[in-house]
């Protein structure tokens, strides 16, 4: 434990941005492969235990579409959609099967899918850490910002997660799609009477997840490393944020990863090797004050 | 003048406890039919059979002609079969005008008439609640705005739960001035109540369930003029 020097970070503006920003990026980045898992457990109330992978996988994609095209926007968007289309098939092949099923079924299959995927990567792109780097549009000076560094990429990276955010509350709450959306979360068998076809909404709802976890995956590779089983990590801190957050709330999940981040961000200097520790500190605190998370409800 | 619906032989198990026993029913153009029967009887498993929502076990169910026993209930929703169910199930926290809204589709010939202001110029407490949580509305509201929410997907054909139940007796004669008025436009409508005085003022034919059959069916005279039938099944 190091209070000094996290008094002394506290009390500088350099130190002070630089620290946020990279407690913000990581807990923006956190978002978004939570948020598409709490969408799919709170409308599906499946547990997609498989989330990481496509997280992995989205990475994967993307280092390999940026080594072809040479455009990290391609690449990104190519690990976004290769991971709807993946997502749809993966629902309708597997997850429809065991809707309203144990959860341990849910696991099972997830389970599977996780490990033929992270020997599948072996297999492609190699067992050994892979490193994007930084695109050659952001290889760029760094900002100074009140004498803190900041990446160019990093600015670009919360804009864009924070843009998602919004357009997924916003679509969620403001068009009709998002409604019925969210009124099939509740009550899918009255939505289906109403004549929404409900198979195919849950599979679109599902493709959502998935792409934000690639998109997820894809982001972040520039800034870390890839490696087969990645995913194991990104689907507890998502597991956490979930809880935190509130099973099923998007509202909840955005401050949980940004509050997770900042610890994450803080923590490496006041506490450097209880870093995880203090989420998981955090988590209980949460949960003891609130047992259904931030902005969660009773799951009946 | 042929069958709108037509089910027959329909038979619907719980596990392992058999609820229907052969039920046939035959339902025209412009009828509104009620299913009447005793608490148990078993006149919300036909319903929810017809509208999908519970998988039959054996039986015919076809509507304008086309089969649909074990259909998914969107794809009944599609051929112009509306269900209100009997506990409404509105989307409580979604505002009244966003329940409707929800619903909207073309019917199955591509009509489109029902749209949400027509909806509050049949059913005008609905509109000073339109901002309204559904979820907050009294149980007289949320039943008109669920028939409203049928109405919204242009069917050709309404199944109503007990529209009446537990309801204020002006809510009900209000729905009812309603049924009247979609009866007058030839609509053809399904409902199964226990309240039969409801029916007579609103049906043209009655058939009555008990026990998982059909031990009656009649024009709606014939059921106001059969004091046995009635007080046999329907405990009046
Ligand atoms: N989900 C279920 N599981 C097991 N049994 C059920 C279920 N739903 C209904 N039943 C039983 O099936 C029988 C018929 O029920 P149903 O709801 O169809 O009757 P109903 O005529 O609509 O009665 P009410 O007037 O009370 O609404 C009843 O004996 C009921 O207990
Ligand atoms: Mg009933």
């Amino acid at each position: 434990m190091d209070l000094d020097a996290l008094g002394r970070c506290v009390s500088t503006a350099s130190c002070l941005v630089t620290q946020t920003t990279s407690g913000l990026i990581a807990g923006l980045l956190l978002f978004l492969v939570a948020a598409g898992l709490t969408l799919i457990f709170g409308v599906l109330k499946v547990v997609n235990f498989a989330h990481g992978t496509f997280y992995m996988l989205g990475g994967y994609i993307a280092f390999t579409t940026l080594q072809v095209t040479e455009s990290y926007t391609l690449a990104v968007l190519a690990g976004g959609a290769a991971m709807a289309v993946f997502g749809i098939f993966f629902e309708r092949a597997l997850i429809a099967r065991v809707y309203g099923q144990d959860v341990l079924m849910q696991l099972l299959v997830c389970y599977a899918v996780v490990l033929i995927f992270d020997d599948l990567v072996k297999m492609v792109w190699g067992a050994d850490f892979l490193a994007m780097g930084m695109p050659p549009a952001f290889q760029v000076p760094p900002l100074f910002i009140a004498g803190g560094i900041v990446p160019p990429f990093y600015a670009v990276l919360i804009g864009i997660a924070l843009v998602i955010a919004i357009a997924l509350a916003a679509s969620l709450s403001g068009t009709r799609a998002g409604k019925t959306v969210l009124a099939a979360a509740q009550n899918p068998t009255m939505v289906s009477a109403l004549g929404v076809n409900t198979d195919r909404l849950f599979a679109v709802v599902f493709a959502i997840g998935a792409a934000l976890a690639g998109l997820g995956g894809a982001l972040a590779a520039p800034v870390r490393s890839l490696t087969p089983g990645m995913g194991f990590s990104v689907l507890i801190d998502s597991f956490i944020v979930t809880v935190i957050g509130g099973m099923g709330s998007i509202a909840g999940a955005l401050l949980a990863s940004v509050g997770v981040g900042l610890i994450r961000g803080f923590g490496t200097i006041g506490f450097p090797t209880f870093t995880d520790g203090l989420i998981y500190v955090a988590m209980i605190i949460v949960l003891l004050l609130r047992p259904t998370g931030l902005f969660g409800r009773e799951v009946v | 003048m042929s069958a709108v619906l037509e089910v027959s032989g329909l038979e619907v198990f719980y596990g392992a406890s058999q609820i229907l026993f052969g039920i046939d029913l035959k339902i025209e153009q412009g009828q509104t039919m009620a299913l009447l029967g005793r608490n148990g009887a078993g006149k919300s498993t036909t319903m929810k059979a017809i509208a999908g929502v519970v998988a039959p076990r054996a039986g015919r169910i076809a509507f304008g002609g086309k089969q649909m026993a074990g259909m998914k209930p969107y794809a009944v929703a599609r051929l112009g079969l509306a269900y209100v169910p009997e506990d409404r199930q509105v989307f409580p926290e979604h505002t009244v005008r966003d329940n409707l809204l929800i619903a909207a589709k073309k019917g199955p010939q591509g009509q489109d008439e029902w749209t949400v202001s027509r909806i509050w110029q049949v059913l005008p407490l609905l509109e000073r609640l339109r901002d309204r949580p559904a979820g907050r509305l009294s149980g007289g509201e949320q039943q008109a705005l669920v028939i409203g929410r049928a109405l919204m997907g242009n069917p050709t054909m309404l199944l109503l739960d007990e529209p009446s139940e537990g309801l204020a007796p002006i809510v009900v004669s209000s729905i009812g001035d309603l049924l009247r008025a979609l009866r007058a436009q030839g609509a053809t409508v399904l409902i199964a109540e226990q309240n039969m005085h409801f029916c007579l003022g609103v049906a043209s034919d009655a058939v009555v369930i008990d026990k998982g059959k059909i031990v009656y069916r009649d024009n709606i005279a014939g059921l106001r003029e059969n004091a046995e039938v009635r007080s046999q099944y329907l405990a009046m």
